[in-house]
């Protein structure tokens, strides 16, 4: 597989399956306004997987769309990170594991400014934006959960057990990765490990609780190698494209 | 003096004037307009349940969008809404809470299931479609801050009405199967969104008083014959049978004939017997009483930071 199609097919697999799972709070959400913003990030992530997608289907060159690649593909090619995947859980670990994400795409895309690629650097350019609000978001939410109540921090600390875990993935290159950094398609991981990390110790500082030290971190997602919870979530999103496969909605 | 005082309030009716907030009005006037505001508010945030049943499985990345921001929409038609109504000074979290007892009422409609993916065009074309016909009277409504927020709600509906029949439309040019499941939703929407006019004028008490305040201006009856004749013309476009043999073109009057409506069904669903009633409320206060300790949180917070700032000031 073309390494530049495998790397941008993994940027728009991550905001599509981290989009697909936000979009389940709609309707559900604690505060009406925060239901809004939840929904409202959630379309501007599968806003971008959709231009992700597209650039990616042009790389392949294999004719493939934006739907054949979202719908028609099975969990083992999927290549977002676990941490997208992880279910919502309460509004406590939705948040963290948006503020990990966040945090992450935010340096992500602010480095991909700078690609070889110049629909990369249009997109990245556009999502940036959209993801300066998340992370303000996800942010100013980690903080009022853990400066809140007792029992708002003790939510948050049981879903930073949960999901520090799957954090390591975001800042740790897989071979595609590697190849698009050096040829400059992609960004340099050193670089954003130092400032996620940084990123997540000024939040975590600001509402007043420890960032974990080491920890074993899974790994996998971005290789195809995904947790239990991906295959029920494709088996939701792709229902029609698969029981009506070739017709036009 | 009280007398008085209603007098000069219906000759600014009268001269087509706006009621403000701060302006006097009859107790009766007040409670109605609360009554309906605000279960108008909450039939958004309950329709939100029934289409955002669909929004994991859209069929395309294009429709999944489409359908988000719909729904979203409605999640903003009730803010506007419940701002409307605590004008009238009452705050949205009562309101919330006469929702979740079931004791105020939403629009039946949201209690019927949406069960395949062309449900969620017909909703569009013919749910908010019937929105529409009664909303946009609701522009010109005497109570100047419900007027201003209609403006702005309907024309969100007309976008979703367009979006809905486009996503039918697709369907309508599709395989058999997708035409299966269009005639199917079309099958199944279709009486209740007739019903959605409310009872017949004979049967609707508050009638004649909101249209001498003008909340209201036209007749159920008189809506409802208008949606018929639309709607009769676009099921032609769309290839589909709407599902009353009684549907005939009445020269005479210039109008479609259209068959009895089965009112008693239409009670039935507002009494609670409808297929989904339950499972809305009950969603309605899952959501609500997951997320108390969010809002509790949040209030902690900020009662910290204020707090926290003035000790900085003192200090
Ligand atoms: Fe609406
Ligand atoms: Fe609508």
């Amino acid at each position: 597989m073309d390494t530049s199609f495998a790397y941008i097919l993994h940027l728009a697999d991550n905001a599509l399956i981290l989009g697909q799972r936000l979009s389940e709070w709609c309707g559900h959400g604690p505060i009406l306004e925060q239901d809004m913003a939840m929904t409202n990030i959630s379309l501007d992530l599968v806003g971008q997987s959709r231009s992700l997608f597209q650039l990616a289907g042009e790389l392949e060159g294999k004719g493939r769309s934006e739907d054949d690649l979202a719908f028609m593909r099975v969990e083992i090619d999927y290549k977002n990170c676990l941490l997208a995947e992880q279910p919502n859980g309460d509004f406590a670990k939705t948040i963290l594991r948006q503020f990990f994400y966040d945090a992450f795409s935010f340096h992500n895309y602010t480095a991909l400014l700078q690609s070889s690629n110049e629909q990369v650097r249009a997109i990245a350019e556009k999502s940036l934006k959209e993801v300066t609000y998340h992370l303000k978001w996800s942010s100013e939410w980690v903080i009022r959960l853990v400066d809140g109540t007792e029992e708002s921090l003790l939510r948050m600390k049981t879903a930073l057990l949960e999901l520090w875990t799957f954090t390591g993935e975001l800042y740790t290159p897989v071979d595609y990765e590697i190849k698009a950094a050096e040829s400059g398609l992609g960004v340099d991981f050193d670089k954003i490990k130092t400032l996620w990390l940084e990123e997540v110790n000024k939040v975590f500082d600001m509402a007043g609780i420890k960032v974990p030290v080491g920890g074993w971190m899974q790994k996998g997602g971005k290789k195809g190698i995904h947790t239990e919870h991906l295959g029920f979530l494709l088996a939701d999103m792709q229902y029609l494209q698969r029981t009506y496969p070739g017709q036009k909605w | 003096m009280e007398k008085n005082l209603e007098e000069i309030f219906q000759s600014r009716i009268d001269r087509e004037e706006k009621i403000e907030p701060k302006d006097w009005m009859p107790d009766d006037y007040r409670k109605t307009l609360i009554r309906q505001i605000s279960q108008h508010a909450h039939s958004e945030i309950v329709g939100m349940l029934p289409e955002g049943n669909w929004i994991t499985r859209a069929p395309t990345l294009k429709r999944k969008v489409g359908l988000m921001a719909k729904v979203q929409d409605e999640a903003g038609h009730g803010l506007y809404l419940y701002s409307a109504a605590e004008t009238l000074g009452v705050d949205r979290d009562t309101l919330f809470e006469q929702l979740h007892s079931g004791k105020a009422k939403y629009s039946s409609i949201f209690n019927y299931p949406t069960v395949t993916w062309a449900d969620i065009g017909a909703i569009g074309w013919l749910v908010d479609g019937a929105a529409i016909m009664n909303q946009v009277p609701l522009c010109r409504c005497s109570y100047g801050p419900y007027a201003r927020a209609m403006v702005r709600v309907c024309k969100e509906e007309s976008f979703h009405q367009r979006q809905g029949f486009e996503i039918l439309l697709s369907l309508s040019q599709g395989s058999e199967e997708q035409k299966r499941m269009l005639q199917s939703a079309v099958d199944r929407w279709w009486w209740p969104s007739v019903m959605m006019f409310g009872p017949s004028d004979d049967d609707s008490p508050n009638s004649a008083k909101s249209m001498k305040w003008k909340i209201k201006r036209f007749s159920n009856d008189d809506l409802r014959q208008k949606f018929v004749d639309v709607c009769y013309e676009q099921a032609k476009v769309l290839n589909v049978t709407l599902p009353d043999p009684d549907i005939k073109w009445n020269e005479e009057r210039g109008h479609y004939d259209f068959g009895l409506i089965d009112w008693e069904e239409f009670w039935q669903v507002i009494k609670g017997n409808g297929p989904c009633n339950k499972e809305r409320l009950a969603a309605r206060n899952k959501a609500w009483d997951e997320g108390a300790w969010v809002r509790e949180a949040a209030m902690a917070h900020a009662a910290k930071r204020k707090e926290r700032s003035n000790k900085k000031k003192v200090a």
